[in-house]
């Protein structure tokens, strides 16, 4: 473990309010008027308000950080409110960020928010980067936290980073630039992505709400930890949370053996593989959109719906009359077995992707007449039937 | 005496586990070890391994060493080691 400097220097003062406001923040040797004031210098900027941003934010923001800038492109959703805490009924379809901004100011109207309702995409990455003193990773997607971590070596900021499924999460502190030649970035931890269709994702998987609180707490604290320059921060450290064990573990980060150094950014859709699913171009995948499947139901053509998703999805929502045949390794050779290979198969997921990949190991069996549902069960419920529920 | 370890499978690898969260087996290498998971619970060697070699987005770790530091599959284990697999994760 080490000690860094503080990366924020104490230029701002506080005034009466702040004074009193902060109390009990400068109550604390650590912290003090001195620490305080470097966290009211500090410019931050939290990427996503989703799961992690929502809590970190709201930390960060009543701790006192001076400038928080927000980014991020989506807008709140019901489904969101079980975990991400800085939205609220009242905000549900609106731009995250001028939500998140919203219950901001009702927080602390002393923090200076700035707004970025754009996607973050390479062309600006660096050059929003090098205008804050930390960058904080909440985002979702493997394409997005590989950018934030090449686009940060390149501003040569330090990030906190922090990712959850299910009931695990872990957090880190990467800064390749890092003083006393200690530094390291993501890719020394993972160098690559995994295919899209082994990497999970709460929307199919499902996190605890709460998890969020547990793994953005821990990234808020290393962000102010590294503003004011107190305590040994996670640089070269990963944090394992499991909150059904209730264990954090913490394992050592080192620089990967077989490291590269990284110049400049890249094509980062394609790095995840996520231009080219399996290899396959989109238009060589058969499929049938919900509104044309509706239309053979009613002629009532002769075909067999299959739902590869899992068992939990199925119980929130299922097509009538579908087959629940959940992905396996075994999944191609039951569906032979049950129908053979020229029974007219229509499969579907969430929304395509995973039944996409059991389409393709079909087509390599020999089966002749298998269809992938356009936008999968999604597209069901919102062109099809909209009294179902989505996820 | 062959060597037993303590396994912490993942979430993520535990529908090949029969949702076991520990698993345990003989192995005195990692490359052996994965080679009788895989024989008990089929389908786990593909996740872990491409070709002969370890995905560089899942990380194995023993008694909390990440194995690239070590040597790598060939890495030794002893009785009562623990092993964890740590398969890279996005969720926000």
């Amino acid at each position: 473990m080490m000690k860094l400097p503080p990366l924020v220097e104490p230029t701002a003062t506080l005034s009466k309010e702040e004074v009193v406001r902060y109390s009990r923040h400068l109550l604390i040797p650590d912290v003090g008027v001195d620490g305080q004031r470097r966290l009211k210098s500090a410019r931050v900027l939290v990427i996503g308000a989703g799961g992690l941003g929502s809590p970190a934010l709201l930390y960060l923001a009543a701790a006192g950080v001076g400038t928080l800038g927000i980014i991020d492109f989506d807008v709140v959703d019901e489904s969101n409110l079980q975990r991400q805490v800085i939205h609220k009924v009242s905000t549900v379809g609106q731009l995250k960020v001028e939500s998140a901004a919203a219950a901001i100011r009702e927080l602390n109207p002393h923090v200076n928010l700035e707004l970025h309702t754009d996607r973050l995409e390479p062309e600006m990455a660096v050059q929003l980067f090098a205008q804050y003193d930390l960058i904080l990773d909440g985002t979702d997607n493997f394409a997005t936290r590989y950018l934030v971590n090449d686009a940060c070596v390149l501003a040569g900021k330090p990030y906190v980073w922090g990712s959850i499924f299910r009931f695990e999460g872990q957090a880190s502190v990467f800064w390749e630039d890092a003083p006393g030649g200690v530094g390291l970035n993501y890719r020394d931890l993972y160098p690559e992505p995994p295919p899209p269709e082994l990497a999970p994702s709460c929307s199919e998987g499902g996190v605890l709400g709460i998890l969020c609180a547990s793994i953005g707490s821990i990234m808020a604290t290393e962000a102010v930890k590294l503003i004011t320059g107190i305590g040994e921060p996670l640089l070269g450290r990963l944090m394992v949370y499991d909150a059904l064990d209730m264990t954090y573990r913490q394992i050592a980060l080192r620089r990967a053996p077989d490291r590269k150094s990284i110049t400049e950014l890249s094509d980062y859709q394609v790095f995840c593989g996520l231009n080219r699913p399996l290899g396959v171009q989109d238009s060589d995948i058969p499929s049938i959109s919900a509104v044309e499947l509706k239309a053979l139901r009613e002629r009532g053509a002769h075909h067999e719906v299959i739902d590869v998703r899992e068992r939990t999805e199925w119980d929130i929502v299922h097509i009538d009359g579908a087959r629940h045949m959940p992905k396996s390794p075994s999944l191609a050779r039951e569906i032979e077995a049950r129908f053979g290979k020229d029974t007219p198969l229509i499969l579907h997921c969430k929304s395509g992707l995973r039944s996409k990949a059991v389409l393709l190991e079909l087509q390599r069996l020999g089966f002749s007449d298998v269809r992938n549902l356009e936008g999968g069960i999604l597209a069901w419920v919102r062109d099809v039937d909209t009294t179902l529920p989505s996820y | 005496m062959p060597v037993s370890v303590s396994v912490s499978i993942p979430t993520l690898l535990r529908p090949l586990t029969q949702d076991q969260k520990r698993i345990e087996i003989e192995g005195a290498t990692v490359r052996e070890l994965i080679e009788r998971m895989d024989s008990q619970y089929p389908g786990i060697k593909e996740r872990l391994l491409d070709g002969g070699e370890m995905h560089r987005f899942v990380n194995v770790y023993v008694n909390d060493n990440d194995i690239r530091f070590a040597d790598n599959l060939g890495t030794a284990l002893k009785d009562g080691d623990n092993v964890s697999i740590l398969p890279a994760v996005a969720g926000g």
